[in-house]
């Protein structure tokens, strides 16, 4: 089936350029809804039943502020990691082990953007240690852990308006990066008039240090650049490990109107920066320590409440004061929206937005002009370097509105284009579009099975689209997010799927199953819970009371609670239920829920401590239960709480199996 | 790969011609309602009287009691067991304090260590599972805590 919407829009916007592509039909232009014989691009997403797929996907969940997790090729949805929101039926942010998770300098925040996972790397290839994902509202890094899949810290940027250039990582997982998208004033909750933007905003590029063994993230320094928008990062691979590039648009410093005032300029930049030159100048004590609160909040130990961490100050290198170069601009036409480095190193692609081609810088020519003083101006110090000097190719044809670009490993290069609403694959020896095939619709980044990596694996390609349209049955006025999966074993694209994902599915990554499924925990251990209000023997179960504050040390197992009979709270106490599950067995989890609290019900896994706030507001007798399915009787896994008046004198009991 | 599709469907059908057969009557019943005889006829003497698991050789118990070895073992039993055990009385599970008259060393292990396949191999299993409905975990214990427990539930028949 075709598209004739499509199609006459394409034919719309590609006007006269269809005729150069015309030229191209018999290689494959102009692209085209290309599928496999539909028996067999069945068989090739086909997973049997109790079979596992070759590949883990790792999505953001944009607006959802979560990250998916799928099986693919079968695109089997595995599991939704809560993240930057709130997610009620795992009491993620709810609980009060995860509630600190969500603080932020601007208090508790339940919700925000979460745009670009990026799997951690060992010499330029994924490694499956953890997944950082950035948020990109309230600026902010997370790290998930894959061996439990859990999140387990959030780190908040400061001097940050929309963390979108992030969360990439270097090649070894030195540093995890973040930048500015929108420039701001600069010293912490500076009051200025918007219209002093170009005297008083400031930009800043962040590089979060990440530690070998923990993972564990510490903001080491910012660079304070001019007030541009920084859109997107990458680091260098290879030869260019030592380097991180950030996009640049909005060189005209416009603050309001930026869809036309920010658009004026042929060329803005791609900034160069050399991260480890940059932080021995940090070491060097070249920085100073600028204010600005900011949260860094993670678990201590295994398990237990995370903590919050507030910090006062970072240290920041700005390019006005330090006469060395460290960072460099490389002019690349109109507002490029991606950079991306492929397997070797060498090149640095940029999506031009708005430019009819795509440039490819050359590292080793960025070296050289360099070296040869190539440099046209600086802007508060920093050097621009000569167009001609660093520029290898320009891609011709590449479609409307190029973002994104990720590789196959074998000279080939694959670019997301949002307004014709294509990927274009071209020769990265010829620069020259060899394929192009259809997305559906407007599609923005588009991952590669270990497409960013020193050794991508030349296998699937998935587009990320921003509306589906008529691609499903229809459900009501807004509508899921697609994705596309292509084989790209074969010399051409051919589309396998089309499915609908969670939220907004920005950017996603996929790493072989085999690198992590078996580190992956099927319990936590009840010998290392070091939850400090876990119980490690059901024969402590018990309640205590502090003044108001009544605390339940509870145990689950199939299936019953122990204590499971309660009296003695009063309206008024803040009730505290730990709830510790004894299980050990993979994947059998309990929960509680309690009738008329003001929260939710808690899901705790084999061996985990858990635990909810209630505050009862009425007298009464309030039933629990075992909200997860957890045996034949877990119809039985119920329990009472008596609750008295507040100046009531029934006894604080408890018990268990008597009746 | 790719295959023809006369071919796949040559195999599904003749998969499905196996597996009908296979999924016919009395096989499923000794799986699930586990019949003794079936069932006992495919296991050694040694597996019938110590269980099937880990633990296929007789191993050497004293007479005296090792105090640490208990020790080791009333903690992971209280951590690990407790909740489903009582030492006297039914609860989830059967009453152990006296399970080490009733039981071998070995047996005992073995369930700690290979439940599931003692419910489903074994006729002691199979009739308590049968009676007991619930079936036990294996509890991410090592071989060696199995042993301090069956330590600790010595003693206790012992002292008890
Ligand atoms: C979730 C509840 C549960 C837990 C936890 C549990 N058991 Fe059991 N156990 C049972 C049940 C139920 C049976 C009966 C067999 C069946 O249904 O699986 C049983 C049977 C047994 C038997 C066989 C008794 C006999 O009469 O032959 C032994 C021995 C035993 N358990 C020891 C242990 C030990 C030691 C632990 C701790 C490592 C433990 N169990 C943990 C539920 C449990
Ligand atoms: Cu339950």
């Amino acid at each position: 089936m075709t598209n004739n919407k499509s199609k006459t829009l394409r034919g719309l916007f590609l006007g006269a350029g269809f005729i150069a592509i015309a030229a191209f039909i018999f290689t494959g232009c102009p692209s085209q809804q290309r599928m496999l014989d539909t028996g067999d691009a069945a068989q090739k997403v086909y997973v049997a039943p109790g079979e596992h797929d070759e590949y883990y996907g790792f999505f953001s969940g944009g607006y959802s502020g979560q990250l998916s997790v799928w099986g693919l090729p079968s695109a089997r949805l595995l599991r939704v990691i809560p993240v930057f929101s709130q997610d009620p039926e795992t009491a993620y942010g709810y609980s009060e082990e995860t509630k600190p998770l969500l603080e932020t300098s601007y208090g508790f925040i339940p919700w925000d953007d979460s745009h670009h996972p990026h799997i951690s790397q060992t010499n330029g290839d994924a490694d499956g240690r953890w997944i950082f994902i950035n948020a990109n509202n309230t600026p902010r890094i997370a790290r998930i852990d894959l061996t439990t899949f859990q999140t387990r810290e959030i780190l908040e940027i400061p001097n940050t308006g929309g963390n979108h250039a992030s969360s990439f990582v270097t090649s070894n997982t030195e540093y995890v990066i973040g930048g500015t998208r929108f420039s701001i004033p600069y010293e912490e909750d500076l009051d200025v008039p918007i219209d002093s933007y170009s005297d008083a905003f400031r930009g800043a590029l962040s590089f979060i240090a990440v530690d070998q063994q923990s993972g564990r993230m510490e903001l080491d320094f910012q660079i304070i650049v001019p007030p541009y928008n920084y859109d997107l990062g990458r680091a260098g691979k290879g030869p260019s490990s030592d380097w991180v590039f950030f996009t640049t648009y909005n060189t005209e410093e416009a603050h309001t109107m930026l869809e036309i005032n920010a658009s004026r300029n042929d060329k803005d930049f791609i900034a160069a920066v050399n991260w480890r030159k940059a932080a021995e100048l940090v070491r060097d004590g070249h920085g100073r320590t600028m204010p600005g609160e900011f949260y860094h909040n993670y678990y201590a130990g295994k398990q237990g409440y995370a903590v919050n961490d507030v910090k006062n100050g970072v240290t920041v290198l700005d390019t006005r004061e330090i006469d060395e170069d460290f960072i460099y601009y490389l002019p690349t036409p109109k507002s490029p929206h991606g950079v991306d480095i492929d397997p070797t190193g060498e090149y640095i692609v940029g999506g031009g937005k708005l430019a009819t081609v795509i440039p490819v810088h050359s590292f080793s020519r960025m070296l050289e002009a360099i070296e040869n003083g190539a440099i046209i101006e600086r802007i508060d110090g920093i050097p621009v370097l000569d167009y001609d000097s660093t520029i290898i190719g320009e891609v011709e044809n590449p479609g409307l509105g190029p973002l994104h670009t990720e590789f196959d490993g074998q000279g080939y290069a694959y670019t997301s284009v949002y307004i014709s609403s294509e990927i274009v694959k071209w020769s990265l020896e010829t620069f020259e579009v060899v394929d192009r095939i259809d997305a559906y619709y407007s599609i923005g980044h588009l991952l590669i099975t270990a497409g960013d990596n020193v050794n991508p694996e030349p296998r699937y390609m998935v587009g990320l689209t921003k509306t589906a349209k008529d691609r499903y049955l229809p459900t009501g006025p807004k509508q899921n997010h697609p994705a596309q999966l292509y084989d790209i074993s074969g010399g051409r694209m051919q589309l396998l799927k089309d499915f609908p994902t969670i939220g907004e599915p920005h950017y996603a990554q996929a790493i072989r199953a085999d690198k992590i499924v078996n580190q992956v925990a099927q319990i936590y251990e009840m010998e290392e819970n070091d939850h400090p209000h876990a119980i490690r023997r059901i024969a402590d179960n018990r309640v205590e009371r502090d003044g108001n504050v009544v605390r339940i040390f509870m145990g689950s197992t199939r299936s019953h609670f122990r204590p499971d009979n309660i009296e003695g709270i009063r309206v008024g106490d803040t009730v505290y239920i730990h709830l510790t599950n004894f299980e050990q067995e993979w994947d059998v989890v309990h929960g509680i829920a309690i009738k008329g609290a003001n929260n939710t019900e808690l899901l705790v896994a084999p061996g985990e401590t858990k635990t909810i706030k209630w505050e009862p507001k009425r007298t009464g007798i309030y039933p629990f239960y075992c909200t997860a399915f957890c045996s034949a009787l877990h119809q039985e896994m119920q329990g009472y709480i008596r609750v008295s008046a507040a100046d009531s004198d029934v006894q604080l009991t408890w018990r268990t199996g008597t009746n | 790969m790719i295959y023809p599709k006369s071919l796949i469907i040559a195999v599904f059908v003749s998969f499905f011609i196996v597996f009908a057969q296979a999924c016919g009557g009395d096989d499923t019943a000794d799986r699930t309602s586990g019949q003794a005889e079936t069932a006992e006829a495919g296991l050694s003497e040694f597996e019938l009287e110590h269980g099937v698991g880990p633990i296929t050789e007789r191993i050497e118990l004293s007479d005296e009691f090792d105090p640490e070895l208990v020790e080791k073992g009333r903690n992971i039993y209280e951590m690990k067991c407790e909740m489903c055990h009582n030492m006297e009385g039914r609860m989830v599970g059967p009453a152990l304090g006296d399970v080490m008259e009733r039981r071998s060393a070995e047996f005992v292990m073995n369930f700690i260590l290979n439940p599931s396949g003692m419910v489903r191999e074994h006729p002691t299993g199979q009739e308590l599972l049968r009676e007991y409905m619930t079936a036990m975990p294996y509890q991410n214990v090592m071989e060696d805590e199995a042993r301090a427990i069956v330590e600790f539930l010595r003693e206790y028949n012992e002292l008890n």
